[in-house]
């Protein structure tokens, strides 16, 4: 499904934090959104999954306009995974897993066995089976972000959105991660602040700052040198990584190297 | 809250399926399970309003009171040596053990749905200042003698009247442009409560009769001395539908302990769910404080010691509770009402010593865990 966001304008008490922002994902691809801290990269998150209403401009998803739905509509179509995904209570892994197919069941509506079986099955995708009984709140945080990423799954989205997946994971658990969001099956949008992940892990890379779209493309043709230096402040060179062929950023910390 | 879980944050994740999930014991999952706890719940239930009618100042035997309450069930006969136990039985204390158990079912459901609402621990059915509220309406209406239309029920209605004004206003000064932010809420209702608590020592002050005196500590401590086959009907109706309401809702409590942005994202509105569940709070808190005064602890122990034993699923949580917290307050108030016979004790001050105990060696011995804390 396709994702689409035409000139969304989001304000917050005569602040603009999102300004004109157009984006579009085609079906299956895995759409990379960076910028330095306050660029509006999860105000723009947030207005797909609905947390924010765009103060102007439009979501789309196959046309459709978010908007028009209502929350439970969306969230057939939508899935998130936020960055504050607090639980309060101890539900246990199985229960906050499933609690995914709460926009397309009704009240207490019993889970079907297909969706016990879509539970189980993403468990296991996400290799959290040995977890099922376990508390959330006993997990540790890699742990953590796999139950929340089967929860948004089980969703059977459409579109999948994430703010900062890889946030508190030690390297290998952002690698495997990143590495899942390919070929998953819905188009995903997701914000990143390790450059060198997004350049490996997302087909396209739009770049904010300021709330503005600054550069979109390959990750090839949206992380240059220039970019960098501009937006972010820092100077680095641009190599390829001599197995993938990605761009991989090589920063150094003494300037006038 | 127990070191023991609080240490091993970082299992390590390439754990082979050979190595044993730490599965919570003891803990109640399977629907069957939970069946038959609420059977025996049931059970246990029915027992302890027989014995709880049969006991008392005159104890009469379980088999006498079984036979009384069938006669009075199906219009039978009663031997006139009988009448005065008959009536003891079926007109005093047969209307108390009721509403002593819908008052129980319904503070432990709406404790639960109120923690959720407001994201907190610590929250009780009383959080929203309905307890204040109510107090000062009774001791309005029995200082100004107001609500005489209402006959014997003017205090009680003065009560309900106070318990919904206190929500309406700590649900207006709380929300913001239709948002309605946990915290503010919980904030709101302790000011209210504390204005309103304010509110009736002043009334007390300018009108020391000992009945407002007495008013007041009725009001504040509880009692279900009150009760009578009047108010029963009212009670029953609001307690039994309003424990259907939330159970029915389960899953959206479920969806709203994910968080606000989760929940969203999964289709609900957190504003709204908090708004419709504080409307349905205040109503059922309000009844049953209008009836019993504000009974304490109950609606804040009875959440967590049943989830302490069956997790946190709210169509467990909600199913228990009830039940749990019926049983609780019928015991509660026999003991209130037989340990200092002929005086009777309030039923608050039973409820706290018995249920801090038992909750504590609960949590020192269970696994518990209430928002990562």
């Amino acid at each position: 499904m396709e994702l689409t966001l035409d000139r969304v304008t989001f304000s917050l008490d005569g602040k603009t934090l999102v300004r004109d922002l157009s984006l579009q994902a085609r079906s299956g691809q895995v759409i990379g959104l960076v910028g330095p801290n306050g660029s509006g990269k999860s105000t723009a998150l947030r207005c797909v999954y609905r947390a924010l209403k765009p103060t102007c401009g439009t979501v789309l998803v196959d046309r459709l306009d978010l908007a028009s739905l209502t929350l439970r509509e969306s969230a057939r179509a939508v899935a998130a995974m936020t960055q504050d995904s607090t639980v309060e209570l101890d539900f246990t892994v199985e229960e906050v897993v499933a609690l995914g197919r709460a926009p397309h069941l009704r009240g207490n509506q019993n889970l079907s066995a297909r969706e016990r079986d879509l539970v189980t099955g993403t468990m296991a995708r996400l290799d959290i089976c040995h977890l099922a009984r376990r508390g959330i709140l006993t997990l540790s945080g890699g742990e953590r972000q796999r139950v929340l990423v089967a929860r948004a799954l089980v969703q059977e989205p459409k579109i999948l959105v994430l703010d900062e997946p890889t946030n508190h994971l030690d390297v290998r658990h952002q690698i495997e991660l990143l590495s899942l969001l390919r070929g998953l099956g819905p188009t995903v949008l997701v914000v990143l602040h390790d450059l060198n992940l997004a350049a490996a892990a997302c087909d396209r890379l739009a770049v904010l700052s300021h709330g503005r779209l600054v550069a979109s493309g390959t990750p090839e043709e949206a992380l240059t040198a220039e970019l960098l230096r501009e937006v972010f402040g820092v100077r680095a060179d641009v190599v390829r990584h001599p197995r993938t062929g990605d761009p991989q950023l090589l920063y150094a910390l003494i300037p006038h190297l | 809250m127990i070191l023991r879980n609080l240490t091993p944050t970082e299992v390590p994740e390439t754990s082979s399926p050979g190595i044993p999930a730490a599965v919570p014991e003891g803990r109640l999952h399977r629907p069957a399970a939970v069946a038959a706890t609420c059977a025996a719940l049931a059970v246990l239930l029915s027992g302890s309003v027989l014995l709880a009618i049969s006991l008392g100042p005159a104890p009469v035997p379980p088999a006498d009171t079984a036979r009384f309450l069938w006669a009075a069930l199906t219009g039978g006969e009663v031997a006139a040596v009988d009448i005065t136990t008959y009536q003891i039985i079926w007109e005093i204390r047969t209307p108390r053990v009721l509403l002593a158990a819908l008052v129980g079912a319904g503070l432990s459901a709406v404790g639960v749905a109120v923690q959720v609402m407001v994201r907190n621990a610590l929250a009780d059915p009383f959080v929203l200042g309905v307890s204040s509220g109510a107090a000062v309406g009774a001791v309005g209406v029995t200082v100004s003698g107001g609500l005489a239309g209402l006959g014997l029920h003017a205090v009680s209605g003065g009560a309900f009247a106070g318990a919904l004004f206190a929500s309406f206003l700590v649900y207006f000064a709380s929300s913001r442009g239709g948002a309605l932010s946990p915290l503010r809420l919980v904030l709101t209702g302790v000011c209210v409560s504390f204005g309103l608590q304010a509110v009736m020592s002043v009334i007390i002050y300018l009108a020391p009769t000992s009945e407002a005196t007495s008013t007041v500590l009725y009001w504040t401590m509880g009692s279900f001395g009150a009760a009578s086959w009047s108010v029963l009907p009212v009670v029953t109706a609001t307690v039994l539908l309003g424990i259907a309401v939330l159970h029915r809702r389960s899953r959206s409590l479920d969806v709203m302990a994910l968080g606000d942005e989760t929940a969203v994202s999964l289709g609900i509105s957190p504003d709204r769910q908090r708004r419709s569940l504080l409307v349905l709070a205040s109503l059922l808190t309000g009844v049953m404080v209008a009836v019993s005064g504000a009974i304490s602890f109950v609606g804040l122990v009875m959440p967590h010691l049943v989830r302490l034993l069956t997790g946190a699923g709210h169509a467990r949580v909600l199913a228990l509770a009830p039940l749990a917290g019926a049983v609780f307050m019928v015991w509660a108030d026999l003991i209130a009402r037989t340990l200092a016979a002929p005086r009777e004790l309030p039923i608050g001050v039973i409820t706290a010593l018995v249920g801090v105990p038992v909750f504590i060696t609960l949590m020192r011995r269970k696994s518990y865990l209430f928002g990562g804390r």
